[in-house]
């Protein structure tokens, strides 16, 4: 249980794969206009790394490893196919929102890269903790990539219909954040931000010891 | 025998120029004194304070980035009013009052400290939070009006090339253009005033002649073979003149820190800015290029430096 627990923390803190690996920069950077983009995103890609990563490893006695990769393929394609069309036909606006970005979860490194360093060489349940954990590691990132470039770029943050912020702060939002400058601004920032953090924690820890 | 001063030991050059980073700072400042005058002059006591407004931000945001960062406190250095002073020159007079205040923070706090404070900044401070003041209030970035009276206005350059549907406009005369009688940013306008402030930073050494003459020099020839009737008919008397391109060739293209270090290398940073601007300004969506250009070309300078390094002597051929 306690490794379950950890494999899960470990995704979205430890090895964040937005923040930590810097993994999945494509949509990352392009979604993240909106809060509630970074949402759906984030909940396709729950979806698809929880259900790959669970068949990756249940197969992965099986495949050979000449052919794993193409194999790996051919289930995150499965995986990527249903959130399409589910996403097609439930939430047909938020579709055409991210658009591409769907599709391209087959190409997206993190899921690619759990296959290959996790799921292949853990058991089953550990690899639905881990892609459960890297999953929302993602979610968290782009909905908070999303609700800063929101905020800054409209003056107001959209909980799913309802406006935080009424009329909205401010007459003269700063249109920039949710172009795609703001975008790479935003992702700059934030991981100076976080490895200073980290450099400060590390450094608290050493002086700890001494 | 006693010492009253340390030895110093130190690896060669020995010879210490006087002119330093503070001195040439400096000035730059004075070199932009006329220009901060005929703005004022032309828009008021308003372009006054946009102007300071830019110059405290940006004085303020490195003072407090200095201390923050526990580093030796680099305001003494003119460097932070330079940039301040350019970013304002750079505004048109009708922005709100906290324009120049997050440019100035933008300048220095994201294009210039972030990456370790002067010398380590890659694009010019001024000019990279001018393009992100546009792309973050576009309407509120290109509402321009003419002098004394501020009746909006479009600027010369607006009405030097035909855009899509519009009439070739009458550009103003030339002799408005050269004293800073049209619309525009606060510091472009005066033609005259930035030459003369020119004139002392080439006596003073502090500038290179070579990418401002380059970089007009490329306007002018590329402006008068495109021109709009034909071939050779351009004007581009007007086309230097109008906009930013004596602030920017002068000013902001020469920074020590974003320009190549050798003298082939200015000619074509020169040369390329040059090239940039024209093609935005004639075939481009925006009606002015030569911001873009000056940032374009400052990515390019480490490329440039690198190809245009000099052979020592006897060293063998690559």
């Amino acid at each position: 249980m306690l490794a379950l627990v950890k494999a899960v923390r470990n995704g979205i803190i430890d090895e964040n794969p937005v923040f930590r690996l810097v993994l999945g920069l494509c949509p990352s950077l392009a979604v993240t206009t909106a809060m509630v983009n970074g949402f759906w995103m984030g909940m396709a890609v729950i979806f698809v790394l929880t259900c790959s990563n669970l068949f990756i490893a249940l197969i992965r006695g099986v495949v050979p490893s000449k052919i794993r990769i193409p194999a790996f393929i051919v289930v995150i394609a499965t995986f990527v196919t249903i959130v399409d069309l589910m996403m097609k036909a439930y939430v047909p606006e938020m579709y055409k929102t991210l658009g591409i970005f769907i599709p391209l979860i087959v190409v997206n490194c993190i899921i690619m890269a759990r296959a290959e360093a996790f799921a292949s060489r853990n058991s089953p349940i550990v690899s639905v903790a881990d892609g459960v954990g890297m999953g929302l590691g993602f979610t968290l990132s782009v909905m908070v990539i999303g609700a800063v470039r929101e905020l800054i770029g409209t003056g107001n943050l959209n909980l799913f219909g309802f406006a935080l912020f009424g009329q909205g702060l401010g007459s003269d939002p700063a249109m920039v954040a949710v172009l795609p400058p703001g975008a790479f601004i935003t992702m700059g920032l934030m991981l100076a931000l976080i490895n200073a953090a980290q450099r400060r924690k590390a450094k608290a820890s050493v002086g700890g010891e001494a | 025998m006693a010492v009253t001063r340390p030895m110093l030991l130190s690896a060669s050059p020995h010879l210490r120029a006087a002119l330093g980073v503070p001195q040439a700072m400096r000035d730059v400042v004075i070199a932009l004194f006329p220009a901060v005058v005929m703005g004022v002059i032309y828009f008021g006591p308003y372009a006054a304070a946009v102007v300071a407004l830019a110059v405290v931000a940006s004085v303020g945001t490195e003072y407090a980035l200095c201390r923050l960062a526990k580093a030796p406190v680099t305001t003494s250095d003119w460097s932070a009013m330079v940039t301040g002073l350019l970013l304002g020159l750079n505004l048109p007079p009708t922005v709100p009052l906290w324009l120049p205040v997050v440019g100035g923070v933008v300048a220095i706090a994201l294009v210039k400290r972030i990456y370790g404070g002067l010398g380590h900044n890659f694009l010019n401070p001024a000019l990279a939070a001018r393009a992100l003041l546009v792309a973050a209030w576009p309407a509120r970035m290109t509402t321009w009006v003419s002098p004394f009276d501020g009746i909006s206005t479009p600027t010369p350059l607006a009405q030097l090339v035909p855009r899509a549907a519009e009439g070739l406009g009458a550009p103003p005369a030339y002799l408005d253009m050269f004293i800073g009688n049209t619309a525009g940013c606060i510091g472009e306008t005066s033609a005259a005033a930035l030459l003369i402030g020119a004139l002392y930073l080439l006596l003073r050494g502090v500038i290179d002649w070579r990418i401002p003459v380059a970089f007009i020099g490329t306007v002018a020839a590329v402006t008068w073979a495109f021109g709009p009737l034909g071939w050779f008919t351009g004007d581009f008397i007007a086309h230097i003149l109008a906009g930013g391109l004596i602030l920017g060739a002068f000013y902001m293209a020469t920074d020590w820190v974003t320009s190549p270090m050798t003298r082939r290398g200015r000619v074509y940073m020169g040369i390329g800015c040059g090239l940039i601007t024209v093609l935005i300004r004639l075939w481009g969506g925006y009606p002015e290029g030569v911001s873009y250009s000056i940032l374009l070309m400052n990515i390019a300078t480490p490329l440039i430096d690198r190809y245009t390094a000099p052979r020592p002597f006897g060293a063998a051929r690559r």
